[in-house]
């Protein structure tokens, strides 16, 4: 019963630590609160759907299906993670509401949330498809008892509350501060989903440089720890990362960071002229 | 293309609610190959290697597989994330 409840909180948690981070940096969009369940609502679906096919996806491109599957759907969500932060460090200040008056944030908001709705469905899933394996198998083979089913359940809702106290942790930051932690959150997110992209990439033979290692930390956190896990969800981190990883990984940063300098300068811009 | 995907060496690997068979699993090193990866257990598995950086989540009773483009000589370790206990070793030469 253990065993099955740690897998499945573990499961729930990768994605519902995403889900939390991109609740609390929308908050103030409205009507987001429909774009996030209509996000669940689709993960979960392409989730069972790529548990359903799961055999016929991998076998898809000489056997790397499953790989450029991952890494579409990982640059999917960092393209829009990139295009969020930097719609924030425009808009942000509007939505924490030093200038509630201001329009433009609400109008282009609702585009805002729907494009993280996707983000959100991306990262359920990504990381569904195996928990809903996971639990289809539990269920449907009738050999594992009641208590190895309880525990499974038991496991996801742990993981919702726990991705539940960091979305009311985030949310309890003052407005002021809200949207510049949850961008420095996003950037290092979108950074990590960025690099896993490169690696499935790699995988599937799409990619053929870089692939020498860069280091080795598995001794000190190794990657399937606890540790590891949850700053695998949060940051990307891998023990051994390879040279590819490591660039993808600096040049999401580095683009990321760019782009909402000259956003935010932007708009500096317009208010003077204006 | 598809002549060449035939043509990879297929290595067979069984997953058992918590077995993983043989427990080192050999591999031709610098090469493609396929790991074909059977569940023949009652509960689902998953094949994983962190320092292989790859995972497939097998369904009780299906079989998939695993391309390989290369692979350096060595050993690496892997293991079954839905059963913590069941690892094996694989081994590129």
């Amino acid at each position: 019963m253990i065993g099955a409840f740690i897998i499945a909180f573990r499961e729930v948690i990768e994605a519902g630590l995403i889900i939390s981070i991109v609740l609390a940096a929308t908050r103030g969009i409205p009507g987001r609160m429909r774009w996030v369940l209509l996000g669940v609502a689709g993960g979960l679906v392409g989730a069972g759907l790529v548990a359903l096919f799961a055999e016929k996806i991998s076998d898809a491109f000489e056997g790397s299906g499953q790989d450029i599957l991952n890494a579409a759907v990982l640059i999917v969500a960092v393209l829009l993670l990139i295009w969020h932060n930097t719609w924030m460090s425009k808009h942000g200040k509007e939505l924490a509401g030093e200038l509630r008056a201001a329009g433009e944030a609400v109008r282009s908001g609702e585009r805002e949330a729907a494009a993280l709705s996707i983000v959100v469905g991306a990262a359920i899933l990504r990381e569904g498809a195996e928990l809903v394996l996971f639990l289809y198998g539990l269920v449907a083979s009738g050999t594992s008892g009641a208590d190895i089913q309880f525990g499974a359940f038991a496991g996801i809702g742990a993981g919702i509350l726990l991705s539940a106290v960091t979305y009311f942790g985030l949310a309890a930051i003052p407005s002021r501060y809200v949207f510049s932690i949850t961008s420095v959150l996003i950037i290092f997110l979108a950074a990590g989903l960025a690099s896993q992209a490169a690696q499935f990439l790699a995988n599937a033979g799409v990619v053929d440089v870089l692939g020498q290692t860069l280091w080795n930390s598995s001794g000190v956190i190794a990657e399937n720890s606890w540790p590891g896990r949850v700053l695998h969800a949060l940051v990307g981190y891998t023990d051994r990362p390879t040279a590819l990883q490591g660039l993808v990984y600096l040049g999401t940063i580095a683009v990321m960071v760019g782009l909402m300098q000259w956003s935010s300068a932007d708009k500096r811009r317009t208010v003077r002229t204006a | 293309m598809s002549a060449r995907a035939d043509d990879m060496p297929v290595i067979k690997v069984e997953m058992r609610d918590g077995v993983i068979l043989p427990a080192t699993i050999e591999v031709p090193a610098n090469t493609r190959f396929k790991l074909e990866i059977s569940n023949t257990g009652q509960s689902p598995v998953e094949f994983e290697s962190t320092e292989l950086k790859r995972e497939k989540a097998l369904a009780a009773g299906s079989t998939s597989a695993i391309v390989f483009r290369t692979l350096d000589p060595g050993t690496y370790q892997v293991f079954d994330d839905f059963h913590p206990e069941a690892k094996a070793t694989l081994v590129a030469k």
